[in-house]
């Protein structure tokens, strides 16, 4: 038995190999391609730097001084957002259906995690960093948020709602 | 004379090395099984009570696994293979003594608050969380041992090029130096996190940390570190696998290519651990993707290496057809079935990577249950399993004595491989479905908004998968402590030879270059200046050390 190695014993790369090198190498392209596709012309991105802010003192100064949902008017919302051991504040916001609603979101104490379901908001909570995610809502119900970063024993009582009606 | 038996200081210290990683994985691997069970809904936690809260017992899983028994079993095994393929003895035998106590002192020290639940912060320990300052200090310590241990194995390596000049290292010791190798070059990250951040400040030399930037030290770590502990399963799957399997390494020249692409890709490819974090811009992350879709081809290359070596066994012993030879191996030694199993599990592994490094895609996954399944295939099953597989030749080649039950560790090994997939599976159904990772799921979903009535059936499957789990963790001591307290004396030619195969495809065949060093490090270094540089420099002149340290457990 040989193998085609052995048939081309002067090749130190086998024939075979060679066509299992540039497939491999098409597959990674093409997969690559897909993302920049939704990257770039479906928009699908991840977050870049918002602000620097000092979670020591957010709550007294600055726009997350009041939590909570802003109406900017013509079904466009903001909404700020503290995360906290162990809670979300505001635990629940309200938007008609067809709200386009831009988060704001950041943690005064440990590290956080931001989890909102069927949306892509999905969330590094960092102190000293904004997290900036724009959800459009479009069907009615309820979208529930997590906290999915360990941040101490009460963790996994961390959890809100997005109700929109 | 034989050469296991001029090496009978390695023997004993490679044997240290694998029995406190071995005393690891016994802990740490007990709250696998506990934390599947109680995502399924049943408590088990009266069977570890020193355990004080869920979070307690995941810390010292992830860190007793993911840390300890991986350094530990790799420093051990990768000094040994060194020596064994090189034909020679470690060449000082006081540095790596010196790296085995460091490490030993290191771990000590470490695992004190860890067990006390004072540095309850997981093994990532991300701050602004603060664990007890003995836990930064052991786990630096032990880096540093590390360091050393590597650095006694370039030592012998060098002794041998000095003899041998122009020639080109055995596959097994060059791959076990390029492991090392980028070890040193990935732990730079996380040495500074730690000694510039983490330890003044958990002393109380400064009061404020940065969360981002320590975020962004820790994951120019954590990426490589995966490839720390896979490169030593690779290094088996190349030289000894195929010669359990009873053939030959298909080409040397193309796996010695692969092991240096991992050298120079495996570093810059942090930030896709950190897609959603708020502070890196998006271009870094993309660029990071790209590079880590670069470090999948290597892979490629094993996955064909592998397979045709494979192949060559198969046909060597009378297989034939595309892939009916593959019933032809020897699949009733635990040892090469381990590894096997090991391997099919890490196709999952792989292409879950694949998902999990897809810049955008990875928003429907982070933090997810998903990732949990995802590395239980990787560092769970392809190294761990591998590693313990490895085991079952290795501790009778070092001690002496015949394996306590070649059927236990059949049972282990299959029992492990079916675990695992359905394990896995559950995980990545949960993930998917919105079920966070490191939480306490089963109070978790007592509360109405947490719960969704479709992870009921993804949890059984957890639990399930946990629970077979638990019968293969109980069966690998079986014959550990088997083997040690009541294996057989073997004879001199009963002992177990390091399985090292020869190659198909002569390392001479191949170009000189996938024999030297200083091209490729160059080039790791390059890519690491240009990836990482501009956003260093950045988060250097943003720095703000605003936030004080947290206890919330
Ligand atoms: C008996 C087999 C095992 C079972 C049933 C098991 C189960 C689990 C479960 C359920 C979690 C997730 C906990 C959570 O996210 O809340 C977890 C986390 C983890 N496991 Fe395992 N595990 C096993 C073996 C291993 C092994 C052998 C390793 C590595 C060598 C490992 C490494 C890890 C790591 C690194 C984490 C993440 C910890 C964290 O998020 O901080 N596991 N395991
Ligand atoms: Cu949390
Ligand atoms: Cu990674």
């Amino acid at each position: 038995m040989t193998t085609p190695h052995e048939m081309h014993p002067d090749e130190w790369i086998d024939p075979y190999e060679k066509i299992m090198m540039v497939l491999g190498v098409l597959m990674l392209t093409g997969m690559m391609g897909t993302l920049l596709v939704a990257a770039f012309a479906f928009g699908i991105q991840v977050p870049s730097p918002e602000k620097q802010v000092n979670p020591n003192t957010i709550s007294e100064q600055g726009p997350f001084s009041e939590p909570g949902l802003r109406d900017l008017g013509g079904g466009k919302y903001e909404a700020y957002i503290i995360g906290q051991i162990w809670s979300w504040n505001p635990r629940e916001i309200r938007v008609p259906a067809g709200s386009t609603v831009t988060f704001f979101i950041t943690s005064k104490d440990v590290q956080h995690g931001f989890l909102l379901w069927h949306k892509n908001l999905n969330a590094q909570i960092v102190p000293g960093q904004v997290s900036k995610y724009t959800i459009t809502f479009d069907e009615p119900g309820e979208y529930p948020y997590l906290c999915h970063e360990y941040c101490g024993i009460g963790h996994h009582t961390m959890s809100g709602v997005v109700i929109v009606e | 004379m034989n050469l296991r038996n001029t090496l009978s200081f390695e023997r004993k210290y490679t044997g240290a090395h694998i029995g406190i990683a071995m005393f690891a994985l016994f802990l740490g691997t007990l709250y696998g099984p506990l934390q599947a069970l109680e995502h399924a809904g049943i408590n088990l936690y009266f069977l570890a009570p020193w355990t004080k809260s869920y979070y307690h017992g995941l810390t010292l899983h992830g860190v007793l696994n993911a840390l300890i028994f991986t350094t530990f079993f790799i420093s051990g095994f990768l000094t040994y293979v060194v020596s064994y393929s090189l034909k020679r003895p470690i060449a000082f035998r006081w540095v790596a003594n010196l790296g085995l106590i460091l490490m030993v002192v290191g771990f000590v020290t470490a695992a004190i608050p860890l067990l006390l639940n004072m540095a309850t912060v997981l093994y990532t320990f991300y701050p602004p969380m603060k664990a007890h300052s003995a836990f930064y200090i052991g786990v630096t310590v032990l880096v540093v041992g590390s360091w050393v241990v590597g650095l006694s194995i370039f030592l012998t390596l060098a002794a041998w090029y000095k003899d041998n000049p122009g020639e080109r290292a055995p596959l097994a010791a060059f791959m076990s130096a390029i492991t090392f190798a980028m070890w040193q070059i990935c732990t730079i990250g996380a040495a500074v996190e730690l000694l510039a951040l983490l330890i003044p400040w958990s002393l109380g030399f400064i009061d404020g940390i940065d969360p981002q930037f320590a975020r962004t030290l820790f994951w120019y770590t954590g990426h490589p570190l995966v490839y720390f502990w896979l490169l030593p399963a690779y290094m088996s799957w190349y030289v000894m696998v195929p010669k359990l399997a009873g053939g030959k390494l298909f080409s040397d020249p193309m796996a010695r290519l692969s092991f240096l692409l991992f050298l120079i890709f495996s570093t810059p490819t942090g930030f896709h651990h950190q897609f959603t974090d708020p502070g890196i811009a998006a271009g870094w992350k993309l660029i990071h993707s790209v590079l880590t879709f670069s470090v999948f081809f290597p892979s490629l290359l094993t996955m064909f290496n592998m397979w045709a070596s494979l192949n060559i066994a198969g046909k060597m012993r009378d297989g034939t057809g595309y892939v009916a030879w593959i019933a032809k191996l020897p699949w009733g030694k635990p040892e090469l079935t381990a590894q096997l199993l090991a391997a099919i599990l890490f196709l999952f592994g792989g292409i879950g990577g694949i998902i999990n490094a897809s810049y955008n895609i990875n928003l429907v996954i982070h933090n997810t249950a998903w990732v949990s399944g995802h590395f239980h295939t990787t560092v769970g099953s392809a190294v761990a399993l591998t590693f313990i597989g490895t085991l079952y030749w290795l501790l009778p080649h070092l001690t002496g004595k015949g394996l306590f039950s070649k059927k236990a560790a059949l049972a282990q090994v299959w029992t492990w491989f079916v675990g695992m997939i359905i394990f896995s599976r559950g995980m990545h159904l949960l993930g998917l479905l919105g079920a966070p990772r490191r939480t306490q799921m089963g109070v978790a979903i007592k509360s109405e908004i947490f719960f969704n009535p479709d992870w009921n059936v993804p949890m059984i499957w957890v639990g399930v998968g946990g629970t077979i789990l638990l019968i293969s963790y109980i069966l690998i001591y079986v014959n550990v402590v088997g083997t040690l307290v009541a294996g057989r004396k073997l004879s001199d030619e009963e002992i177990p030879d390091v399985p090292l195969a020869d190659a198909v495809s002569r390392p001479e065949q191949g170009p000189m270059i996938l024999s030297r060093w200083k091209p490729w490090l160059a080039t790791a270094t390059g890519l690491i200046i240009l990836s990482y540089g501009p956003m260093i420099i950045q988060s250097i002149y943003n720095y703000q050390a605003t936030s004080p340290g947290f206890q919330p457990w």
